[in-house]
C-alpha cells in the first residue's frame, strides 16, 4: 500500500476542508456561549408541553428579558425550555421562576447560569492561554524525544485538527463554551498521541532500515501501524458516540467537538503528518 | 513447579490490587460535584467605592459577612474562599430557592442601631471606625468612633435611651445588644465580651456594615438536584454502553486476547474507581466524560501491545518470545503517547477551574491508571495464558490475516 506516494491527494483533501471551514469561520464566526460572552442561561422543566411563545408571554408579563432566546430543552426525556438572555440578577431569575410557576405549577428549575462579561473575557483569555501553553509544552516534549522537524509537523497536524473542528462548529453554529475548550485540548492530546505512535514507528524504522529511502520506511511505518490507528480510533469514536447519544444534553457539545476532532486527528496522523514529514525531508535532501 | 509458583504469585498480585481498589472505593466513597448532586457555584466581586478601595482587610470583612449569611442558611458543608484580589467563591449544596439564597448572600451589608422596640434609630454610615481593644480594667471591648454628624445624633440617642438597650444589627441579625451606660458622642466602647477574639469579630462586622462595599454576583451556576440525577443516570448508561461496545469489538477483532482485554478493561474500571475514591477526587459531569474517554485510552494501550505481539508473531517468533518483545516495544510507544495527554491534562487542570478542571483531573488519573493497567495487569493476564491453546492459535491477536 503506497499511502505517502499519494501525498498530493491528501494535501488537496485537507486544504479543501480547511478552506471551507475557514470560510464559514470568516462569514459566520463562532457562536460563543454565555461562558465567553456573558449572559444567563436558564432551564426549566414542566409536567406538560409549554411552547416557546407561552414562555415568552410570561416573560413579557413580568417584563424581564422579554427579548430572550427561548427554545425547547434538549435534555432527553423531559418537557422543558431553555432561556438565554443578557446577564440576569439572582432576583430576576427568582422572578422568572415564580412567574412561570404562577402559570404552570409544575415548574422546576433544572439549572441557571449567569456569567458576567468580565468573567467571560477572562475565561476566553485563560482558554487561549491553556491552548498555547499546551502546544508549546508538547513541541518541547517531542523535540526532546524525537527531532525538531517531528515536533513542527505535529504542531501543524494539531492546528489542522483544531481548525477543522472550529470550522465545522462555525458551519453548524454550535455553541462554543468552556467544555468546548476542554474538548479542543483533549483533541490536541489525542491528535498528538496518534501522530506519535506513527512517528515512533518511523523512528524505529530509521534505526533498523537506514539504507531504505525515508519515504519508503515512513510509508512502511504508516502501513504497519494502520490496524492500530483504525482500531483505536474506532473504539474511541464508539465510546464518544455512546456518550453523545446516551449522555445528558449538557455534554453533547463537548462530545460533538471530540467526535469531529478525533476523526480529523486519526485522518491527519495518517494522511497529513507522515506525508509532511516526507515532503520536508525530501526538500532537505534535494537542497544538498 | 517454578512456573506454577510464579503463576500463583501473579494471580495473587492481580487479586490484591483489585481488592485494594474495592476497599478504597467502599471506604471513601467518591464525592460528586455540584453539577451532579445539585448546588450552586457563585463568584462575587467587590466593587470599590469612593470612600474605600478594595484591600485585604476589606476583603476579609466581606468574607466574614458572607460566611455569616451562608451559615444562617443552615447548609451542610458550604465552601467560602477568596479568589484573587477582589473575589469570593461560594459553593452551596442544593437549596429550595437557590437564586433567592444567592441574592441574600450578595446583598450589601447594612448596619443599624435599633431601640428595644426594634425601630431604627441610626444607620451605620455615621460610624467611622470600630476596633477590638481592652478597656482600662483589661476587659475585651469594641471601641468605636462616630463621624461629626454621627456624634451629634448618637449623643441624642444615648441621652434618650440611657439605661436601656440599643441593639446593633447587621442586616436583620442582632450582633450585640449593649445597655447605654453613659452619653456617648464621638467615641464609645461596647463591653460584655468573653474574649478579644469575640470583640474582634463584631468589630469587623460593624466596620463592614458601616462602610459597606457592594459586591456583585459576577458568575453563578446552579444545578437543580433533578438535573444532577438525570445526568448521573445517563452517564452510567453511556459508560456501560461504551464499555460493552468496545469489549465486543475487541473480542471480534482479537479473539481470545480480546476477551482478556475486555476482562482487563473491567479491572481497569475497578482500579480507576478505587483510585478516584482513594484520592478523594470530586466527580463532575465533564469528569465522567473524561473517565469514559480514558476507557478509550486504556483500550488503545492494549491495542498497541496486541499489534506489536502480532507483528512479532508474523516474523516467525515463538509465542513467548513474541509476547516479551511485543511488550518491550509497546512500552515505549505507550509512554510517549500518554505523556503528551498527561501534559494537556496537567495544563488544563492548572489553567481552568470548576467543571473543566474536574475533566482534566479525571482524565489525568485515568491515563495514569491505564498505563499501570497496561504494564502490570495486561502483562500478567497474558502471561497466565501463555501456555493455553487459546493464545497459541493463529487467529489469536488477529495474526491470521496477512
Amino acid at each position: 500500500m503506497d499511502i505517502l506516494g499519494k501525498r498530493r491527494i491528501w494535501y488537496t483533501v485537507s486544504i479543501v476542508i480547511l478552506a471551507v471551514g475557514l470560510l464559514f469561520l470568516a462569514i459566520n464566526g463562532l457562536n460563543f456561549g454565555i461562558d465567553f460572552q456573558g449572559g444567563s442561561l436558564l432551564e426549566f422543566r414542566f409536567d406538560q408541553e409549554v411552547s416557546n411563545q407561552e414562555v415568552r408571554n410570561v416573560l413579557e408579563k413580568i417584563n424581564i428579558a422579554p427579548d430572550a432566546k427561548i427554545q425547547q430543552s434538549d435534555t432527553q426525556g423531559i418537557k422543558g425550555v431553555l432561556i438565554r438572555a443578557q446577564k440576569l440578577s439572582p432576583r430576576q431569575i427568582t422572578d422568572i421562576e415564580e412567574g412561570l410557576r404562577n402559570e404552570y405549577s409544575s415548574t422546576d428549575m433544572l439549572r441557571s447560569e449567569s456569567v458576567g462579561a468580565v468573567i467571560g473575557q477572562e475565561l476566553r483569555t485563560k482558554a487561549l492561554l491553556a491552548l498555547l501553553i499546551a502546544s508549546v509544552a508538547i513541541v518541547l516534549y517531542i523535540s526532546i524525544r524525537f527531532e525538531f522537524r517531528f515536533a513542527i509537523v505535529s504542531i501543524i497536524t494539531l492546528m489542522h485538527d483544531v481548525l477543522i473542528t472550529l470550522g465545522i462548529f462555525a458551519m453548524l453554529g454550535s455553541e462554543v463554551n468552556t467544555p468546548f475548550v476542554a474538548a479542543l485540548l483533549t483533541i490536541i492530546g489525542y491528535s498528538i498521541n496518534d501522530t506519535i505512535v506513527i512517528f515512533d514507528r518511523i523512528r524505529e524504522n530509521m534505526k533498523m532500515m537506514h539504507k531504505t529511502p525515508f519515504k519508503e520506511l515512513a510509508n512502511q511505518a504508516v502501513v504497519d501501524t494502520l490496524p492500530r490507528s483504525i482500531n483505536t480510533s474506532l473504539t474511541t469514536l464508539i465510546t464518544i458516540l455512546a456518550i453523545y447519544l446516551f449522555g445528558g444534553a449538557s455534554i453533547k457539545v463537548f462530545m460533538l467537538a471530540l467526535f469531529i476532532g478525533m476523526f480529523a486527528g486519526t485522518y491527519s496522523s495518517i494522511f497529513v503528518a507522515s506525508p509532511l514529514l516526507v515532503t520536508w525531508t525530501n526538500r532537505i535532501t534535494n537542497k544538498k | 513447579m517454578r512456573y506454577k509458583k510464579k503463576r500463583l504469585l501473579k494471580i495473587a498480585f492481580i487479586i490484591a490490587i483489585v481488592a485494594l481498589a474495592v476497599f478504597l472505593y467502599f471506604n471513601n466513597s467518591i464525592n460528586l460535584g455540584l453539577d451532579l448532586q445539585g448546588g450552586s457555584h457563585i463568584v462575587l466581586q467587590a466593587q470599590p467605592t469612593e470612600e474605600r478601595d478594595i484591600t485585604n482587610q476589606v476583603m476579609s470583612g466581606i468574607q466574614q459577612v458572607i460566611e455569616r449569611r451562608v451559615n444562617q442558611l443552615g447548609l451542610t458543608e458550604p465552601v467560602i474562599q477568596r479568589e484573587g484580589d477582589d473575589r469570593i467563591i461560594v459553593e452551596l449544596p442544593a437549596v429550595d430557592n437557590p437564586n433567592e439564597a444567592i441574592e441574600t448572600i450578595g446583598r450589601t451589608a447594612v448596619l443599624t442601631f435599633r431601640n428595644p422596640a426594634g425601630q431604627v434609630l441610626m444607620t451605620g454610615e455615621f460610624v467611622k471606625n470600630a476596633t477590638a481593644d481592652y478597656d482600662q480594667y483589661g476587659r475585651p471591648v469594641v471601641s468605636f468612633e462616630m463621624n461629626n454628624e454621627g456624634a451629634n445624633k448618637f449623643e441624642n440617642i444615648t441621652r434618650q435611651y440611657m439605661g436601656q438597650k440599643i441593639g446593633i444589627y447587621l442586616d436583620d441579625e442582632l450582633l450585640t445588644n449593649p445597655t447605654v451606660q453613659s452619653v456617648i458622642s464621638d467615641k464609645g466602647q461596647i463591653t460584655g465580651y468573653d474574649s478579644v477574639e469575640a470583640a474582634e469579630k463584631d468589630a469587623i462586622l460593624i466596620r463592614e456594615g458601616s462602610l459597606p462595599v457592594p459586591v456583585e454576583v459576577v458568575q453563578s451556576r446552579t444545578v437543580g438536584p433533578a438535573l444532577g440525577e438525570i445526568s448521573i443516570r445517563r452517564s452510567i448508561i453511556a459508560g456501560l454502553v461504551g464499555l460493552a461496545l468496545v469489549a465486543v469489538y475487541m473480542m471480534f477483532y482479537y479473539r481470545f486476547p480480546g476477551v482478556l482485554a475486555a476482562a482487563v478493561l473491567i479491572i481497569y474500571g475497578v482500579l480507576l474507581m478505587g483510585t478516584l475514591a482513594g484520592l478523594q477526587a470530586t466527580l463532575t459531569l465533564p469528569g465522567i466524560a473524561g473517565l469514559i474517554l480514558s476507557i478509550g485510552m486504556a483500550v488503545d494501550a492494549n491495542i498497541i501491545i496486541f499489534e506489536r505481539i502480532k507483528d512479532e508473531r508474523k516474523s516467525g517468533k515463538t509465542l513467548r518470545a513474541s509476547i516479551d518483545a511485543g511488550f518491550k516495544r509497546a512500552y515505549k510507544t505507550i509512554i510517549d503517547a500518554n505523556v503528551t495527554t498527561l501534559i494537556t491534562a496537567l495544563i488544563l487542570a492548572y489553567y481552568t477551574s470548576g467543571t473543566v478542571r474536574g475533566f482534566a483531573v479525571t482524565l489525568g488519573i485515568g491515563v495514569l491508571v491505564s498505563m499501570f493497567t497496561a504494564f502490570f495487569i495486561t502483562r500478567n493476564v497474558i502471561d497466565l495464558f501463555t501456555h493455553s491453546n487459546l493464545l497459541q492459535s493463529d487467529a489469536a491477536f488477529g495474526a491470521k490475516r496477512r
